[in-house]
């Protein structure tokens, strides 16, 4: 018998704000231990939390993007359980009514090959709901220490429907998500700085079938091959349980990336009574259309729909598109670019065989730091100068190094670097002529079929022009002047 | 200068500070003098820093001298229950949890007291977390009744009545959650103030119900409540359950002519286990009201019965979830003998809570678990709504309500500890004012042939927090039982 797995994943996503959910210090990354702290923080008696109305404003932005009803009001509850790295032994969440419900994540399955476009899917989502993240406990030898700098961050539960099938789709599920997440400035999502943490819940059942198996949830999944690994290792686990004639427990296990091992955490007989409960503290905040509106006003071009017009506008290999688009800054900066110039094709084969390099090895800190250094309008002139032929590929990369490191025009770089001394078009068309005129042998070869000869005729006038010629163009304007002329 | 500067009231007091005919010195030391006095008997106080007043009041006179005086609070001993956190000194809450706690920060109350230029005069006594009607449960000490040793001062701001009564401060604040302004105002026989839920922020103050929890003052008179109350009351962004609302001069207020009002007599209110001295003083204060030419009506208020039950269920479901973070593991006591993190929760909770704050959890949390949640929780809800509706619904007849504060007057230490059940009764009269959400005030209204202070009950619509004064007044300026004080030297 065959199975199929059911998957559904949580995700925790770290909400990019200025300061705490429920408190004015700041929300940030990596200062000394508890340096991000104040009385609503560490829980001091009396003290009182207020909600970070930008925190709300970021998951309804979120729910937007993902086509999800947005809630009339926004309530908070309690949800009571001890553990050392909660301050207030109760965290402030959102149980019966999340701000967000329904919407569904686009997701791309891999496709047959590295340039084709894989399977396109919808993943439905059930609720998003906000509520503020713990401390970390650090363990020693000699007992554990509590850092509450994360303690308070704004995090919002992004939870699926049972409707992922795969290790792979739960890949692409988490990749679209985070490339969602980044593009609309919700979550920088580095799963390195937790700022995206996912359990699945995993069940199997006969191929074919409806109905839902008995879930195992699996947590610490702490890297998007993690989810990937941890998720394939599940199913296979299941299917080897029920092959052998078990059947599946109901319980949470931990996966180990590094060993590619899982093991029980706690069964369902161990789960908690939350005790959920309004918080007294905090009042229903109401969400009206016109906030809504200001909101969705500010929500980005879904990565898939623009990566659909990009296709469909520029006339732009797949390939590209799916280097450009994943990144918002990049995908703009092409645009910008690409709309200037007029030369998309140009400007993404530039843009990633070039920009990316600067990135890569340093030359630039960011895309903001590119923009400064190599403006739009600066970058579109090199591209209209280089699809003229006014610069060679030979030295294309010059220019673009030249473009980066110095504020000169471009026609300055191109007068600097010697290529103002390139032939005009009438020069070269001569020289070409005159090539032609002087190998009558290989002209009956070329008009006979023979492609190869058109490198004799290239090699005399490269020889006249003593540099001044860009090969790709005397290869262009042989082959015009040799269509032209009749066979004899 | 007087001889009993401490049983002066704060218009008085400020008159003679303001005409440079005392100093906010020489207030601090006659406050100071008559606390060392008396309060080995009274045992308001659980510290007080007499060096830290002092220089409070210093600091006051120095304000004055350069005419920088910040109005009639200004270096006028106030002093604090031991749930308001007031920066740099110790907040307990009377429990052992938080016997060695010191606030690092001040609550907005006392930043408000402050910046009024009111000295915050001392730790007060409570029930520990605010929690009984007696000041017995207090982990430190058991507060005595001024009028009488042997008697409860009631509770849980037993210390503040007390204070007040016993002239060792000259007003005080507290916190009222069931009753635990007005019913020891009541058995102090001093004015007691819970105002409309949300008009004076929660900043600072230990939670013990959140959603019924209001910080108030206690004074002499009338008027001295209307001074406090108008420097702590305002909107606060740093509690979101604060209410943006305009804050008139309540104590200017009193003085304006009123109309003659319609008052509301509730007979659920005056039914069985009234004592019966308390009934006719409250009955001869409605008397007098009806002298004054007001109208008096009977009133309904037919859910009353249920507002006990509800109150128990709400108070201690927002307690169980509120007193989780008195873990041991920041702050506060951890047990000595703990090993592991849940065994410092285990161990540390059950020696630092006494036995009331333990049953109250104990009940808060059953009543919020899976299965109970709607059977409890959701339903004291709903009766509380029923509850504030009752009131809205008497409002559009008459303009305040009159009832007694607490069925009997101040009882015996040691009478009701063995029974809960009679202990939470006391706060039959002033619970539903909570669960409403409604402003409310004790004054008193005489005193039983024992010598035993009676409080009258005035409770008021929504944030008209002016006119519950204004009928509080119309009765106190025509009666003396405030200018009487305890036999304590």
């Amino acid at each position: 018998m065959s199975h199929e797995a059911v998957i559904g994943l949580e995700v925790h996503v770290q909400v990019r704000t200025e300061s705490k959910m429920f408190s004015r210090t700041a929300a940030s990354y990596g200062r000394p231990e508890n340096t991000l702290t104040d009385p609503v923080v560490l829980a001091l008696p009396g003290a009182l939390p207020v909600m970070n109305r930008a925190a709300l404003d970021q998951a309804i932005r979120a729910g937007l993007m993902l086509g999800c009803e947005i809630a009339p009001v926004c309530k908070w509850d309690r949800k009571n359980y001890f553990y050392p790295d909660s301050p207030k032994n109760y965290q402030i969440s959102q149980y019966d009514q999340p701000i967000c419900r329904g919407g569904s994540v686009e997701i791309e399955l891999p496709g047959a090959a590295r340039n084709v476009m894989g399977e396109h899917k919808r993943i439905p989502l059930t609720r998003i709901h906000l509520e503020e993240d713990v401390g970390k406990l650090n363990h020693f030898a000699g007992g554990s220490l509590i850092d509450f700098n994360r303690a308070g961050t704004p995090l919002m539960e992004i939870v699926s429907e049972p409707a992922l099938h795969s290790a792979d789709e739960a890949f692409a599920y988490l990749t679209a998500l985070k490339t969602i997440m980044i593009y609309g400035g919700i979550s920088d999502c580095d799963m390195e700085k937790g700022q995206l943490r996912c359990d699945a819940n995993i069940s199997i059942r006969p191929a074919g079938t409806t109905g839902l198996g008995t879930k195992v949830e699996l947590k610490n999944l702490n890297s998007i091959s993690f989810v990937r690994d941890g998720i394939a290792h599940e199913i296979a686990r299941q299917i080897s349980v029920v092959a052998r004639g078990g059947t599946i427990v109901q319980e949470t296990r931990d996966y180990d990336g590094q060993t590619g091992v899982s093991q029980s955490l706690r069964s369902k007989e161990m789960a908690h009574d939350y005790r959920y409960f309004p918080d007294p503290d905090l009042m229903p905040v109401q969400v009206d259309e016109a906030w809504k509106a200001r909101l969705r006003a500010l929500c980005p071009e879904l990565p898939f729909d623009k990566q659909r017009r990009f296709l469909d506008r520029y006339k732009i290999p797949y390939t590209i598109t799916s280097v450009l688009v994943p990144d918002r800054e990049l995908s703009d900066y092409f645009e910008e670019v690409a709309g200037l110039s007029g030369e998309p094709q140009l400007t993404g084969n530039w843009i990633i065989n070039n920009c990316l390099q600067f990135l890569n090895d340093g030359q630039v800190s960011s895309m903001g730091d590119l923009r400064r250094k190599l403006a739009p309008a600066r970058a579109a002139d090199f591209i209209r100068k280089r699809a003229a032929g006014a610069i060679p590929s030979a030295a294309a990369a010059g220019v673009s190094a030249a473009l980066l490191t110095t504020p000169a025009e471009v026609d300055a770089i191109i007068k600097a670097q010697g290529l103002d001394s390139m032939a005009g078009e009438g020069e070269l068309e001569q020289w070409c002529r005159d090539a032609i005129a002087a190998n009558p042998k290989a002209f009956a070869d070329f008009k006979s079929g023979k492609d190869n000869a058109i490198n004799g005729f290239k090699g005399s006038v490269m020889r006249a022009a003593k540099g001044k010629a860009d090969p790709k163009r005397v290869d262009g304007t042989l082959r015009r002047l040799l269509g032209q002329m009749g066979s004899g | 200068m007087s001889s009993e500067l401490h049983y002066q009231p704060i218009g008085l007091l400020a008159g003679q500070l303001e005409a440079r005919a005392i100093s906010s010195v020489e207030l601090m030391q006659d406050v100071v003098a008559r606390t060392r006095r008396v309060d080995g008997r009274v045992q308001a106080f659980n510290s007080y820093d007499e060096a830290d007043a002092l220089a409070q009041a210093r600091a006051s006179d120095a304000r004055r001298a350069e005419g920088r005086a910040r109005g009639l609070l200004d270096g006028i001993p106030v002093g604090l229950k031991d749930v308001i956190a007031v920066a740099g000194q110790p907040l307990t809450a009377s429990s052992r949890m938080l016997a060695n706690y010191v606030s690092p920060y001040d609550s907005t109350v006392t930043r408000k007291l402050k910046e009024a230029g009111a000295i915050c005069w001392g730790r007060l006594n409570l029930d520990e977390f605010a929690m009984g009607s007696s000041t017995e449960n207090s982990a430190f000490k058991s507060t005595c009744n001024p009028w009488d040793l042997a008697r409860v001062p009631g509770g849980s701001s037993g210390g503040s009545a007390a204070a007040v009564a016993a002239g060792e401060a000259v007003g005080a604040l507290g916190s009222d959650t069931g009753g635990s302004i007005r019913q020891p105002a009541a058995l102090c026989g001093v004015v007691g103030l819970k105002p409309t839920y949300g008009l004076v922020s929660r900043y600072g103050l230990i939670a013990f119900a959140s959603s019924l929890d209001q910080i108030g003052p206690f004074a002499r008179t009338v008027g001295d409540a209307a001074a406090l109350l108008g420097a702590i009351a305002g909107h606060d962004p740093l509690d979101s359950t604060s209410f943006r609302t305009e804050i008139p001069d309540y104590r200017g207020e009193l003085a304006k002519p009123r109309g003659r009002w319609k008052l509301g007599i509730p007979r659920e209110y005056f039914g069985e286990g009234l004592d019966p001295e308390v009934g006719a003083a409250v009955e001869a204060a409605i008397g007098h009201y009806r002298g004054l030419g007001c109208e008096i009506r009977s009133v309904s208020l037919p859910h009353t019965k249920f507002a006990v039950g509800a109150y128990y269920i709400i108070a201690t479901a927002e307690c169980s979830s509120n007193l989780a973070r008195y873990d041991g593991i920041r702050y506060g006591h951890r047990s000595p003998e703990a090993t592991d993190a849940t065994d410092i929760y285990f161990k540390s909770r059950a020696e630092g809570f006494g036995d009331e704050v333990k049953r109250r959890i104990i009940l808060g949390t059953y009543v919020l678990s899976s299965g109970y949640y709607d059977a409890y929780y959701l339903r004291a809800q709903k009766v509380r709504t029923l509850i504030r509706r009752d009131f809205l619904e008497a409002y559009r007849e008459v303009d305040a309500i009159l009832t007694p504060t607490s069925p009997t007057p101040a009882f015996r230490k040691g009478e009701k500890t063995a029974d809960p059940l009679a202990m939470y009764l006391n706060d039959i009269y002033t619970i539903g004012v909570n669960l409403a959400g409604l402003p409310g005030i004790s004054i008193p209204c005489g005193f039983t042939r024992a010598g035993l202070p009676i409080g009258l009950q005035v409770i008021g619509r929504p944030f008209q927090e002016a006119d519950l004064l204004a009928v509080a007044h119309a009765y106190e300026r025509d009666h003396d039982w405030h200018a009487r004080h305890p036999e304590l030297e």
